[in-house]
C-alpha cells in the first residue's frame, strides 16, 4: 500500500491507484477520464499535489505515490 | 412572502451591470457565510435577487459534499471563489488557481488580511497579488481599505474591480469614512463593489449613493434574525439607492425653502405673516 495525506489525514491507496480514482472514491462519483463527472453534472472540485494544482484533465494520467499531499477542495461557505 | 419590487412606469426597478463583458441583473453581490442552515441561505438568497455569490475554497468534506456548489449553480447563480484566509500573494495565487479549476471561472474576490483580528487588507500585499493573479489572466475583485490611492494602484495593476470596505469584516459599523469612498467612485475607472461592514439597508442604499457599482455583503443578512426579510431589504436599498444617485439631488441648504406658492396666500394670512416678519433674521449660511 501507499499512504500519502489527503487533507490532511493519512490515507492508504493501493500501488498504481491513479489521482482520478481517488477523486471518485472521495466524491462517490463516477467520472470520465477526462475528469468530467460520468453523470454529466459538474464535479465542483479541484485538486492539488504537493501545492500545485493539478488540471481535471490530468488527473487520469497522474499517477499517486507514497507520501504525496493530496488536498481536494471545493466551495464552502464564506464571504 | 417578499414579492419583487414594482418597477417605476419609467424607470427598471435596477440596472444590469456588465463586468467583463458579463451582465448581472443585480447589483447586490452576496455572500454565504455567517448561517448554519442552507434552507435559509437559499432562501435568502433568492429573496435578496442575487446574481454573483462568493464562496470560499476549502477541503472537500464528505458530510457536505459539493452541496453549497449544487445550490448556487441549480439557482443560475453565479459564483465568485474568495481568497479568504491568505496572507500573501503565494497563498492567495493557490487558493485562486484552486477556485478556477473547481468552479471554471478566472473571477476571484481577492482577498489578502493583515491579520485575524482586524481582518483589514494588507495594502502591499494586496497591490504585488493583484498584479501576479491579473498577468496570469485572473479578473481579480481587489478587497481593499477604502483608500483612495490604494484603489488607484489596484487599478493601475490590472484589477478588473477594486472592493472598499464600508468597515471591517463583519462590523455592521456601516461606511466609515464616506468621503473616501465617494472619491474612490469619481475617478475609478473599473467597478466600485462596497465590500464589507455594512449593518443595515440604509448603509446599501448610502454606498450607492456615493458613487459604488455594486454592494457586497453578508453578515448584515445572514447573522440578521430574520435573514430572508433583511435580503430583500438590502436588494431593495440597492435599487434606491442606485436610482436616487442617478436623480439629482437637491442641493444641502440651512435655510428652509418653501415648496408651496408664497403668491396667492388668502388675506388673513398674509396680514398675520406681515406682523410676524422680524422673527426671520437668521443669519446668512450656505455650504458650498
Amino acid at each position: 500500500m501507499h499512504t500519502l495525506t489527503l487533507n490532511g489525514a493519512a490515507h492508504d491507496v493501493a500501488p498504481g491507484s491513479r489521482l482520478i480514482d481517488l477523486i471518485a472514491e472521495v466524491t462517490t462519483r463516477s467520472l470520465n477520464t477526462d475528469g468530467t463527472p460520468e453523470d454529466g453534472g459538474r464535479l465542483g472540485v479541484a485538486v492539488a499535489v504537493d501545492a500545485t494544482v493539478v488540471p481535471r484533465s490530468q488527473w487520469h494520467a497522474t499517477e499517486l505515490t507514497d507520501g504525496q499531499n493530496v488536498e481536494i477542495i471545493t466551495a464552502m461557505q464564506g464571504g | 412572502m417578499h414579492p419583487a419590487p414594482t418597477p417605476t412606469p419609467t424607470r427598471p426597478a435596477s440596472d444590469p451591470i456588465t463586468i467583463d463583458g458579463v451582465t448581472l441583473g443585480s447589483r447586490l453581490i452576496m455572500g454565504t457565510g455567517g448561517i448554519s442552515s442552507l434552507t435559509v441561505l437559499e432562501e435568502a438568497l433568492l429573496a435578496s435577487g442575487t446574481d454573483l455569490t462568493t464562496v470560499a475554497m476549502r477541503r472537500y468534506s464528505p458530510e457536505m459534499g459539493n452541496s453549497l456548489f449544487t445550490l448556487l449553480e441549480r439557482n443560475d447563480i453565479r459564483i465568485l471563489p474568495n481568497t479568504a484566509g491568505c496572507y500573501t500573494a503565494r497563498d492567495a495565487l493557490l487558493t485562486a488557481e484552486l477556485g478556477r479549476e473547481a468552479l471554471e471561472t478566472d473571477w476571484v474576490k481577492l482577498e489578502v488580511i493583515a491579520d485575524e483580528q482586524t481582518l483589514l487588507p494588507d495594502a502591499v500585499e494586496l497591490v504585488d497579488a493583484t498584479e501576479t493573479l491579473a498577468n496570469k489572466g485572473f479578473k481579480v475583485f481587489a478587497y481593499t481599505s477604502d483608500d483612495p490611492v490604494v484603489a488607484a494602484r489596484l487599478e493601475d495593476v490590472g484589477a478588473t474591480a477594486v472592493m472598499p470596505l464600508g468597515a471591517p469584516i463583519g462590523t455592521g459599523l456601516g461606511i466609515l469614512n464616506p468621503h473616501n469612498i465617494e472619491l474612490i467612485t469619481s475617478r475609478a475607472q473599473v467597478p466600485v463593489v462596497l465590500d464589507a461592514g455594512l449593518g443595515t439597508a440604509s448603509e446599501a442604499a448610502l454606498a450607492m449613493e456615493l458613487g459604488c457599482d455594486a454592494v457586497l455583503l453578508a453578515s448584515a443578512v445572514t447573522r440578521a434574525q430574520d435573514p430572508v426579510a433583511m435580503a430583500h431589504a438590502m436588494r431593495l436599498a440597492v435599487q434606491a439607492g442606485r436610482l436616487a444617485a442617478g436623480a439629482g439631488r437637491i442641493p444641502v441648504r440651512r435655510h428652509a425653502l418653501a415648496s408651496s406658492p408664497v403668491d396667492g396666500l388668502i388675506d388673513a394670512v398674509t396680514q398675520q405673516e406681515a406682523a410676524e416678519v422680524p422673527r426671520g433674521d437668521w443669519p446668512q449660511m450656505s455650504r458650498s
